[in-house]
């Protein structure tokens, strides 16, 4: 591909084509070779929409609740794009993206765009290209954009802490509420939402996660998450979700442009970290130094301490970045 | 850096709920280290070139049992052109006698797959396909 | 053990183990087509409890050995061929064609439009209508498909899940127009919802209204249709989903015991509706594992309904049931083959003691049946009913070690999976999580997985394949002008009936959806007031809701 034909994906992306939104989609998760220059040439429109991030165990109900806030955006004659990641396999690298058969009424409406990602392995991989594509979406004009992710590990919870506002959705059985505090669920959450609240036991996780939110943000000046419940499927209790997330909006009016740069900040940390780790111990000298020094005898602990200093005394000589 | 992974739509055109070979295909597929996206039953002509679009999918593999794949092949491939997508690989399965094979081969489906055919085959066939495409992508640029 | 073993018999086995071990076995897996292993051998260790619990006698609790005290001697099994396709009478003559050689009983395939609650000129249903069965929109199709034949004398099966009330209060005023009572009207509806979402996929409106509106046709039946069969509780398309035998067994049961607790929750007496209800199962290539499977259920249900739900009435024990030969164990190779497999599939089914059959036709796999390969699937069980001499003896296998491990592992892996599903909230929720559907797919794949390495053999596709044939059987295909004809008509109904009537009755329904009142009495006369298939059932959407698969995948 020629740069005249990069530059004009970034323009067809802009003038509102469809089929760009989602070929530069494509070109954030394969990390194209392309795809800087292209940021940089709609960089300027990035920073629009609000991002919702939605998370929580699988089961929780939460690809109803997305379909459910989706049709409430809707009816206020605003666009939305969803991003669904779903987790690829450790085994072979494929996936199967099954989420937006729960989103099915709305994919004939030009008012929505909904995009299955695989998580492709990676950790960083999959929170840079999630965030990419929420800047693609984003600069294509959604008025709201969404990511989902399965609240399964740390590597999820990196994907939609990207977003302005994070929804956990929990939903009563066995031991949800237990893992969510042990996982660190709750750690990323801005609302948290109890769905299927007809269920038994869903009175009681409200109450459970209120109590541990309380105990999170006692006495700090902090956002207290709100709990509340709905029943996605009865299309009941939506508006309350809603409300808890323009709660959320409303908290951040003042400081969105600190509360994004912050994020930004952690964005640019993962590619400088995933860059330097790559320079240093792939194609940089760190691995062959370290074995001269274990083949010494020292211990592990000494040879990382020698490594230590000689990376801070003299970094350039040790990083080398790749080839092309 | 993330390589670049062959996206497949699995889509049930129609009325018929018969999703064992779709299912079981999108598994096998997933298996192959393919990425794959299912469209849940019942779709239109025009729910699953708009999902292809959005998903920006390299193959669209259609599977029906209802005896309606003259009309409906077709349409998915004529609301795929309406949206550029004329270059997607297009592969069906299902039953289909051999002669509407044969014709849905001449209207641009790249190849049907009948009842009993290994799966596996489907997989290989669906990624040499693909490489050619992507190496003459690549030829183009 | 008695004394009256012989003294021997240790040596015997161990003898026979030892020359067993020694000796060089086939390169195969040697197990049921569900995967599980078996032994080489079943003897008198393998039996559990005593023969007068396990087995009783035939017509007797637990109805092991068949729901019959005469079996065949008395009645041959009703051979009920399912045939539909094109325009009610395009099926209408097959219909007579089929009662002309010799069939006993009807059975109507519908077309996917008609299954999915559509009528035949929506636009979702273009190039479907009358492909895989009959177009029936309204109840002028309905006169047409039983034009001649005698309502008041054939048993009719209507396999409709979604809107089978709606197809149901068709019939039912069919019947009328056709001066029959409806109380004298014999047949089945399928009705079985529940395994539609498990399995077949052919709803209408989600678990909860759906389950209210079979609850309806219960009630509406026991007390004006009172020989009608409100529900045929299906493992058919379970099994033809994929499942192995023991969840085709264990979740149909499953199924059925859900509707019975449906039943008693809506105030009925358990022995009210449970004799009309019946059962559907597939008769898959395993010989001996599906008769085991058809006895497991007899005896199961027979315990459950007794012992769990009180029923009294020995009729609300006795689980009866139609079969079907596997639509999935029919290759495209060598299509002639599946004459032979059909016809042993046919036997077990007749071992297992069906109370009605139908055999499908070798060209299935290729296209909608022609007459002369339904005409001989019909003939292979006239062959088994009077030819081989199978049909004298009740419960033949009775007794054979195999089949009695075979029939006591089956109901101890179903009652495993009640369990399981008790655990997991019960059926419904099962369904919203998609647990029945995983299952289901994680063993089709298991099953391709061991065709596709040769772990298991099929004639004609891994093994004795022929390369490239040219296929010689002549293919059905329906005429293309089935849809415009259907269009017309419809057009035409709605321009002559009365607007007034047809409207009133659509919003008897829909007030009737929130009130309490039985909807098939309202479906009923919507059907007298000429309202459509379509109409009504988007009445129903509208007011339910439209059904959404959860994500198994």
């Amino acid at each position: 591909m020629t740069d005249a034909t990069r530059a004009s994906l970034a323009d067809r992306l802009l003038a509102g084509e469809r089929g760009a939104l989602a070929r530069m989609i494509s070109w954030a998760e394969n990390a194209h070779a392309g795809f800087p220059a292209a940021l940089e040439a709609f960089w300027s429109r990035v920073g629009r929409a609000p991002r919702l991030g939605i998370t929580g165990p699988p089961g929780a109900g939460k690809s109803t609740l997305v379909d459910e806030l989706a049709r409430a955006v809707r009816a206020q004659e605003r666009t939305v794009g969803v991003l669904a990641v779903d987790p690829s396999s450790p085994l072979t690298g494929g996936a199967l993206l099954g989420d937006r058969i729960r989103m099915e009424d709305h994919t004939t409406d030009p008012g929505v765009f909904i995009r299955s990602m695989a998580s492709r392995g990676s950790h960083g991989g999959m929170a840079r290209a999630a965030v990419d594509a929420m800047d693609v979406m984003d600069a294509y004009g959604l008025d709201e954009v969404f990511v989902e992710t399965v609240g399964v590990g740390q590597a999820e919870y990196d994907v939609v802490a990207a977003a302005d506002t994070v929804l956990v959705v929990l939903c009563p059985g066995a031991g949800d509420g237990v893992q969510a505090l042990k996982s660190g669920l709750l750690e990323v959450a801005d609302v948290i939402a109890i769905n299927k609240a007809d269920l038994p036991g869903a009175d009681r996780l409200a109450t459970d996660m209120e109590e541990s939110v309380h105990i999170r943000t006692a006495g700090r000046e902090v956002w207290t998450p709100p709990v509340v419940t709905c029943s996605a499927g009865r299309r009941d209790g939506v508006e309350r979700v809603l409300e808890a997330i323009a709660s959320h909006r409303a908290h951040l009016e003042d400081h969105l442009v600190e509360h994004r740069r912050a994020k930004r900040v952690q964005q640019v940390r993962q590619v400088v970290g995933q860059r330097l780790d790559h320079a240093l111990w792939v194609t940089g000298a760190c691995a062959p130094r370290v074995e001269a020094h274990l083949r010494e005898g020292v211990t592990p602990y000494a040879a990382a301490a020698r490594l230590f200093e000689d990376l801070t005394r003299s970094l350039g000589d040790l990083v080398q970045e790749p080839s092309a | 850096m993330s390589e670049r992974r062959i996206r497949v739509l699995v889509a049930k055109p129609g009325l018929d709920g018969h999703d064992r070979g779709a299912k079981t295909v999108a598994s096998v597929l997933r298996d192959h280290g393919m990425e794959v996206v299912y469209t849940g039953l019942h779709k239109t002509p025009a729910m699953i070139a708009e999902i292809a679009l959005q998903e920006d999918v390299d193959v669209v593999g259609l599977s029906i049992l209802s005896g309606a794949h003259m009309e409906l092949f077709p349409r998915v491939r004529e609301e795929l052109v309406s949206r550029g997508m004329e270059r997607v690989l297009m592969v069906g399965g299902g039953i289909i006698p051999k002669d509407d094979m044969a014709a849905l081969e001449g209207q641009g489906f790249a190849k049907l797959f009948g009842p009993g055919t290994n799966t596996d085959s489907i997989a290989e066939y669906i990624k040499e396909e693909v490489a050619r495409r992507w190496a003459e992508e690549g030829s183009e640029a | 053990m008695t004394d009256t073993q012989p003294i021997q018999a240790p040596e015997g086995r161990e003898a026979w183990r030892a020359a067993l071990d020694a000796a060089k076995t086939r390169g195969v897996e040697f197990t049921s087509i569900s995967g599980t292993p078996l032994e080489p051998l079943y003897g008198p260790e393998d039996l559990q409890g005593s023969p007068e619990d396990q087995l009783g006698y035939p017509g007797q609790f637990p109805f092991t050995r068949g729901v019959h005290p005469t079996m065949y001697r008395g009645r041959l099994w009703t051979m009920r061929q399912f045939a539909g396709f094109g325009t009610a009478r395009e099926t209408n003559e097959r219909f007579k064609f089929l009662l002309g050689h010799g069939q006993t009983g009807l059975s109507v395939a519908f077309d996917f439009p008609t299954l999915m609650g559509r009528d035949a000129d929506d636009e979702m249903c273009r190039g479907e209508v009358g492909q895989v069965g009959v177009a029936i929109s309204c109840l002028a199709d309905m006169e047409q498909l039983f034009d001649g034949i005698p309502m008041g004398e054939v048993s009719t099966s209507m396999t409709i899940n979604g809107p089978a009330p709606i197809l149901l209060a068709f019939y039912i005023a069919c019947a009328e127009r056709q001066g029959v009572d409806p109380a004298i009207i014999r047949g089945t509806v399928q009705n079985d919802i529940l395994k539609e979402y498990q399995a077949q996929h052919a709803w209408l409106v989600p678990p909860e209204p759906a389950l209210r509106m079979i609850t309806d046709v219960m009630e509406y039946c026991s007390a004006r249709v009172p020989k009608w069969n409100t529900i045929s509780i299906s493992g058919y398309h379970i099994r033809e989903a994929g499942s192995t035998a023991a969840q085709e067994l264990a979740f149909t049961l499953a199924n059925g015991l859900e509707y019975v607790r449906r039943g008693i929750a809506r105030g009925m007496d358990v022995d009210e509706f449970a004799p009309r209800l019946s059962f559907f199962f597939d008769s898959h290539l395993d010989f001996f594992e599906e008769i085991a499977k058809f006895r497991a259920a007899r005896r199961i249900w027979a315990r459950k309904l007794r012992d769990e739900f009180g029923a009294k009435d020995p009729r609300s024990w006795m689980l009866r049931f139609h079969t079907q030969t596997a639509g999935v164990s029919l290759t495209a190779q060598q299509p002639e083959n599946n004459i032979v497999r059909t016809a042993f599939e046919a036997l077990a089914a007749v071992l297992g003691g069906t109370q009605s059959l139908h055999t499908n036709s070798m060209d299935e796999t290729l296209s909608l049946p022609t007459e002369k390969a339904v005409k001989i699937a019909l003939r292979t069980q006239q062959v088994i009913a009077e030819e081989i001499e199978v049909a004298h003896v009740a419960d033949p296998l009775g007794g054979s070690y195999f089949v009695e491990a075979m029939t006591d592992r089956l109901e101890a892996e179903a009652e495993a999976y009640f369990t399981e599903i008790e655990r997991r909230g019960g059926v419904v929720p099962s369904i919203d999580a998609g647990y029945f559907q995983k299952e289901i797919h994680d063993s089709a794949v298991s099953y391709q997985r061991a065709v596709e390495r040769g772990r298991k053999r099929v004639v004609g596709v891994n093994c004795y394949t022929e390369g490239e044939e040219e296929l010689e059987i002549e293919l059905h295909r329906i005429r293309p002008e089935v849809e415009q004809e259907a269009r017309a008509n419809l057009a035409r109904l709605r321009a002559e009936r009365d607007p007034q009537r047809a409207e009133a009755a659509l919003q008897a329904i829909r007030t009737g959806c929130h009130d309490g009142s039985n909807l098939l009495e309202r479906f009923v006369a919507a059907a007298h007031a000429d309202c459509t298939l379509g109409e009504i059932a988007q009445v129903l959407r509208e007011e339910f809701g439209e059904y959404v698969e959860p994500k198994i995948l």
